[in-house]
């Protein structure tokens, strides 16, 4: 029996690599059932345990199937606030869809493509969330607006809690809004999420730096509880000379420019540097969305890893979606130093070749630099996607614990200071938009717990 | 929203505009900054507070029209979409008073660098520390706000290109000569200026902070646009200035760096002077 899984169409390669429209269409109605068919409904279903959110999987397939769309919205919507996000941005491959009992002899249910869908018919539906409950009298106040933010916001509010989110920026969502990409995640689809979030009577402040323009501690007074997910923070840079000149950017700063402020669009007001040949340095889901951005802009787009291709830390279907839009893939070369004409402008780099060795600890191949190889190659834009470093902009003047990197130390989500909490990339570093919603969804429960 | 209770023209090329922002300036101590945006699809413009009041809720800013972004705040009149701040860090002098009742302070300031200078000149002079002021501009006619600074400053000295006004010559001038009065210098204006002042107050060994104004998109310290160097290592202006140590910034760098998006900018300067003109011309 031929029980291979539905592919959803997507924009093929040619055609997208010259706009930003969404790669992947989303499965249509005859598709989704197709593939909701192929749920085995286990008695024991793995997939959930896969899932960070616990998502009830098999019921909302199931809904699919009964052609009740409504109900397969508010199954998921029990479990997450962010559906349209998640369908979308989830390494389902790592987590539900690699526990589904069918991957183990052929393909797993595509779990995110059905929730895709989900989500997005009641975009297209103005389907509601599930009704909450009376509100509680209790106050509770949110640093940023990404993943970790909203989706501890969304807990809470259903649950009754009054809940208000501060953010810096002129649009809320965070990395959802500044840093993927329209192509991966349109803008209009985080403004749904939001939106929804706002029906549920979520207030959102933004224009609001928390540590300026309101203290942390007059949050702590002012609320019963205080949510920090402040993000990743401060682009890292490599260190290495040449870094200050003109051409050299942090991939952050592309996707901003590009996501939160619209630079591809012909009549954009905020500028993006032109490009003949960009390198982007590193190999993560931020690397990857900045070089497809800038290959959408017309740029000779490579990637330039030191590790192999097999270390890549980035989605796997990611990588291909580059690989299929002809971005270069330069692997085990790492940067010396960034070359500058007298204006310092970015005119090549000179680059190592790296030697995989012995896996480290955590099971990667280390590298080391081989010495002789030393050569120079040409371009005029070097984009840094290395991570990032903690930003303490919201904690001045509190005496929060931190850890050795910087990060803040948490105990069940709660953080050193009275009635504070914290989740996502302030606390673990730079990960996963899902792993930033696990943290905010269980600073929420905890909250639950601690005030009544 | 933010509405604007003025925004008017005070010199050939610079404007001042005030805004109904009253938790912006809630906090707001000298030497922040806040990041506007005219319209929805507007650029980030960093500016730095001119003057507030607290109790009206009003911030006041001047800003100098130079490429298509200021140009179009120029032309609105009504509502800001967005006011973000107070950004960055407060002036040291300003945040820490009393360590500074002592010192004897000169500010420096070149051009439409008046504007944060005139907070914390009027701040301390509130404060009852007596500042000196040296303002220099290309010509007379460029000298802004002179009735505002000369009530708050306790002495102040000027200088133009021309000599339409003051001393004809350079802030450095002035300052060179009556260098020994000072302990401190706050150099605050174009690029160029702070270096030369740095580099003045570098041979006689007086503390000198300079105020850095660097491209940058968010002013949270999340892109990274606003690096400058600072003791050979990048700092970013937003979070961790903008004022630094003017001993220790590399200004060739900060001026390159400017250059970054020149040509992009002239482009949509040339594209929005032509939709312009062609507006005038129906």
């Amino acid at each position: 029996m031929n029980d291979e899984k539905v592919r959803g169409k997507i924009q093929d390669a040619s055609k997208r690599i010259h706009n930003f429209e969404e790669v992947e269409l989303g499965y249509t109605k005859e598709e989704a059932e197709k593939e909701a068919a192929r749920c085995l409904h286990c008695q024991n279903p793995r997939c959930m345990k896969g899932c960070p959110v616990s998502i009830e999987i098999p019921e909302f397939i199931q809904a699919i199937k009964e052609e009740n769309i409504e109900k397969a919205y508010q199954i998921i919507s029990k479990s997450s606030s962010l559906p349209a996000v998640c369908g979308r941005v989830c390494p389902q491959e790592k987590q539900c869809e690699a526990m589904c009992i069918k991957g183990f002899k052929g393909d797993a249910i595509s779990i995110g493509s059905l929730e895709r869908y989900v989500a997005d018919q009641a975009i297209l539906n103005n389907l509601n969330t599930p009704i909450m409950k009376e509100k509680n009298g209790k106050k509770v106040a949110i640093v940023g607006s990404g993943p970790a933010g909203l989706t501890c916001a969304g807990d809470l509010a259903k649950a009754g809690y009054d809940v208000t989110i501060y953010e810096i920026l002129q649009k809320a969502g965070g990395v959802l809004t500044y840093g993927i990409p329209e192509f991966r995640l349109p803008k209009s689809i985080v403004k749904k999420e939001v939106e929804s979030l706002e029906k549920l009577g979520v207030k959102i402040l933004t224009d609001v730096l928390v540590g300026n323009t309101i203290l942390l501690e007059e949050l702590q007074k002012e609320y019963d509880a205080v949510f920090l997910g402040t993000g990743a923070g401060l682009p890292k840079f490599m260190g290495i000379p040449g870094e200050d000149a003109n051409g050299v950017f942090s991939a952050n700063e592309i996707l901003t420019r590009i996501n939160l402020m619209g630079a591809y669009k012909e009549d954009a007001k905020t500028p993006i540097k032109k490009a003949k040949k960009a390198y982007v340095i590193g190999g993560g889901n931020v690397a990857m969305d900045a070089v497809r951005s800038l290959k959408r802009l017309g740029v000779d787009a490579h990637i330039l890893y030191r590790r192999s291709l097999e270390e890549l830390p980035a989605r796997k279907m990611e990588v291909e979606h580059a690989m299929d839009e002809e971005i270069q893939f330069d692997l085990l070369t790492n940067p010396t130093k960034i070359l500058t004409d007298d204006n310092n402008n970015v005119i090549g780099m000179e680059v190592v070749n790296m030697i995989l060795t012995e896996a480290g600890e955590d099971g990667r191949k280390n590298v080391i630099p081989d010495e002789n190889s030393i050569h120079t190659i040409d371009c005029d834009m070097v984009v840094m996607a290395l991570g990032t470093n903690p930003n303490h902009s919201a904690l001045k003047e509190s005496n929060i614990a931190l850890n050795e990197k910087g990060l803040i130390i948490v105990e069940e989500a709660k953080t050193s200071l009275d009635k504070v909490y914290a989740g996502g990339d302030a606390v673990t570093g730079a990960a996963t938009v899902i792993l930033a919603m696990e943290a905010g969804k269980k600073a929420a429960k905890q909250i639950m717990e601690a005030i009544k | 929203m933010y509405k604007i209770i003025s925004n008017k023209k005070i010199s050939e090329n610079s404007y001042e505009m005030i805004i109904n922002a009253p938790l912006v300036i809630e906090k707001c101590i000298p030497g922040q900054f806040v990041i506007v945006m005219g319209k929805e699809d507007s650029e980030r413009i960093p500016l730095t507070i001119y003057d507030y009041n607290k109790d009206r809720g009003e911030l006041s800013l001047i800003y100098q029209v130079v490429g298509a972004s200021t140009e179009e705040l120029s032309t609105i009149k009504d509502k800001l979409y967005s006011v973000a701040g107070p950004l960055g860090n407060p002036n040291e002098i300003c945040l820490n008073t009393e360590d500074f009742k002592d010192k004897r302070i000169c500010y420096v300031a070149g051009g439409v660098g008046i504007a944060p200078v005139y907070p914390q000149v009027k701040y301390l002079n509130e404060k009852g520390l007596n500042v000196d002021v040296i303002y220099g501009a290309r010509s007379a006619n460029l000298l802004l706000i002179r009735d505002k600074i000369e009530k708050v400053a306790h002495k102040i000295r000027y200088a133009t290109d021309d000599g339409s006004f003051g001393t004809k010559g350079f802030v450095t001038d002035i300052l060179e000569k009556n260098i020994n009065d000072y302990d401190i210098v706050v150099a605050i204006g174009p690029v160029i200026m702070m270096k030369n002042v740095a580099e003045l107050t570098k041979k006689y060994n007086i503390k000198t902070i300079v105020s850095m104004n660097p491209l940058m998109v968010d002013g949270s310290g999340m892109c990274g646009a606003c690096r400058c160097e600072v003791d050979g290592k990048p700092k970013f202006a937003c979070i961790h200035g903008p004022e630094f140590d003017g001993h220790k910034i590399n200004f060739d760098l900060a001026l390159k760096r400017m250059n970054i998006y020149k040509e992009e900018e002239k482009e949509k300067w040339n594209q929005m002077k032509k939709t312009l003109g062609g507006l005038e011309n129906e």
